[in-house]
């Protein structure tokens, strides 16, 4: 078993096969939570959330609270959607929740709905997660039938509803206006913003959509108070935190641990060390979009903030000598993204893995933009070449200034998503794609 | 080509191919739980292809007949993911993950094992089998991962690819099943 470190909430359950049904959901104190929600007034619920400081565990980390104030106060109708489509590179744990404890992510929902005043409400779960997609309509169907959803639930006269929704095989459908287009029946194309899902979302009306991990949270805040909630994290962080850490390290598994946590205590103390007795050489902090540390940088917490500010990480560079510029003079470092932490030891031929996630990225374009549809293609191109030894000699610059062209260029993050990894990777590790150069030139 | 061939290839004449009862239910009921009948395309198109093998053009014609969209609109969604197949492929389907955390531990070498094992590249397929060069699929802790319709396999090494064959030729796990 996992290295216990700190409160368990989201992933108490996991692990119990009894729980995952009705019967056991509810000998564990399921649904019990959702009779206080209701006595509630939505406000009321809707203050517990941003007094919590609650963050989007999806990938951006904004305030749930503050997401879910952006509703028009006289919308007629209001959907929340659950955000089930995980694929990020490197993030695992949205599938596990739903496996483990589907009822706790539907009261969660059934809550957040009430605070929302949202009728007609979705679970858009990833096409290729076939498993859960079944498990996920079986405890659907099970809160239907005892009342939790449906017409007047639980005699409060409220009504709420809940469909899962299934993809059919599309990274950019995690992107919240793609997969409301997926939901649409439409190609899982990005909108431009403005406006926001919250004023303009699904079939023209206000949606808030919420990742499975943030919905899951929301019962234990409204249990214990969004106090208690905050004082659980650090900064303006609150609650923990599910890390899932792979690659070289003796351990990976997927952990909840305390915001504060820094990337050295995961990897030592929670992941029984990196592999093999090599050390770490980088790690992705939050899935493959989100550019890497290097080995002087592990001391820095793995928390929203801290990673974005922290100055022990190194600005990401266009090229030497060139700060990338994140709007307004802003320092790229990185982010707290999805949670995937990826570990890749000092043996690691970094230009190759470079390489895999670019081809990721290429493939993954929905090819609305041209800046990521050809970018993209191009950075995979560029960097196979490099990485098989067939590079040219101006390879380096010309991978920077095809990410710089891409980035901030584009609908949505997709193109921001290839190119900061690209730049974060030639920034820390250029030795060793210079080092792929010479060795050919030789 | 003529007239009544125009009329059946870009119109939705074509009576060919129909759903099975069950396929008509579940489409009927999921109807009820939007605004209107398009957001059913991503279901309807998954129940075609689990009832006609793949999505041919009269798979596409009867997806859009029955929820009364045009044709041009039904395959340019079946035509933009990927889990949707406009040519016929094996009954299962093995998706093999290479991405960063599946590499890192051997990925790439299992899934050279699947090609040798099966006699097919990424990409093929012979009637029993479909093997895919997938993207990450989210079990990153297990790496590397293979899923099968419901069933993952984890922590595969090249040697376990044999067995992982045999087993699904004695156990189908064939993408339908869950539709």
């Amino acid at each position: 078993m996992p290295t216990q470190i700190g409160t368990k909430l989201v992933t108490a359950r996991f692990g119990d096969e009894k729980a995952r049904t009705l019967a056991g959901y509810e000998a564990t104190g399921g649904y019990s939570i959702l009779r206080k929600a209701l006595a509630m007034t939505p406000d009321q619920i809707t203050n517990e959330v941003k007094a919590s400081n609650l963050r989007g565990r999806g990938g951006a980390g904004f305030a749930t609270g503050v997401k879910w104030g952006f509703v028009p106060k006289d919308a007629k109708e209001v959907h929340l959607v659950c955000n089930c489509d995980e694929s990020e590179p490197g993030t695992c744990k949205d599938r596990l929740l739903v496996y483990w404890d589907p009822h706790l992510l539907i009261e969660g929902m059934i809550i957040a709905a009430h605070a929302l005043k949202a009728k007609h409400n979705y679970i858009y779960i990833r096409g290729e997660m076939m498993r859960e997609y079944a498990v996920l309509q079986g405890a659907v169907r099970e809160a239907y039938s005892r009342g939790y959803l449906g017409e007047n639930i639980l005699g409060t006269g409220i009504t709420i509803h809940l469909t899962v929704h299934r993809g059919a095989g599309a990274y950019i459908c995690g992107e919240e206006t793609a997969l409301l287009n997926s939901l649409e029946g439409l190609r899982g194309q990005p909108r431009l913003k403005p406006p926001f899902p919250a004023i303009k979302g699904l079939f023209g009306n206000p949606t808030i959509v919420n990742n499975v991990e943030t919905l899951m949270n929301v019962p234990f805040i409204v249990d214990k108070g969004g106090q208690w909630f905050n004082d659980l994290g650090v900064g303006r962080s609150g609650g923990t935190r599910i890390v899932c850490v792979s690659g070289h390290v003796n351990k990976p598994g997927v952990f909840e641990l305390p915001m504060g946590i820094t990337f050295n205590q995961i990897i030592n103390d929670v992941c029984g060390g990196v592999w093999k007795g090599r050390k770490a050489k980088a790690v992705i902090p939050g899935g493959v979009s989100m550019p890497p540390l290097d080995a002087d940088e592990l001391d820095v917490p793995c928390e929203f903030d801290a990673l974005q500010t922290d100055e022990r990480i190194k600005p990401v560079m266009v090229r030497p000598g060139q700060q990338f510029d994140l709007g307004g003079g802003r320092a790229l470092r990185t982010m707290a993204g999805s949670g995937g932490v990826v570990v890749l030891d000092d043996s690691t031929d970094i230009p190759k893995a470079v390489w895999r996630i670019m081809k990721f990225f290429a493939h993954e374009s929905c090819g609305q933009c041209t800046p990521c549809r050809e970018g993209t293609g191009w950075l995979e191109k560029v960097s196979r070449r490099v990485a098989d030894g067939h590079g040219k000699p101006d390879d380096i610059e010309l991978l920077s200034s095809i990410a710089h062209g891409i980035a901030g260029n584009t609908i949505c993050a997709l193109g921001d998503a290839a190119a900061w990894p690209m730049l974060g990777f030639l920034t820390k590790f250029r030795p060793d794609f210079e080092a792929k150069l010479r060795k050919q030139a030789a | 080509m003529t007239a009544p061939q125009l009329a059946t290839k870009f119109r939705n004449t074509s009576m060919s191919l129909e759903f099975s009862a069950d396929a008509q239910k579940k489409i009927a009921a999921l109807c009820d739980r939007y605004p209107s009948k398009q957001p059913v395309v991503l279901a309807a198109l998954h129940l075609a292809q689990k009832e006609h093998g793949h999505l041919s053009d009269d798979a596409l014609r009867l997806v859009a007949r029955t929820l009364d969209l045009p044709y041009a609109h039904v395959y340019g969604v079946a035509t933009f993911y990927t889990m949707f197949r406009r040519e016929p492929g094996g009954a299962q389907t093995i998706r093999m993950c290479t991405n960063i955390s599946c590499m890192l531990r051997g990925g790439y070498e299992v899934l050279e094992a699947f090609e040798s094992k099966l006699g097919l590249k990424r990409g093929q397929s012979n009637a029993k089998f479909t093997l895919v060069e997938e993207e990450c699929i989210a079990v990153c802790d297990k790496a590397p991962c293979a899923v099968v319709g419901t069933k993952y396999f984890y922590d595969i090494t090249p040697a376990q690819v044999s067995d992982i064959i045999a087993e699904l030729e004695r156990e189908p796990h064939p993408e339908g099943e869950v539709v």
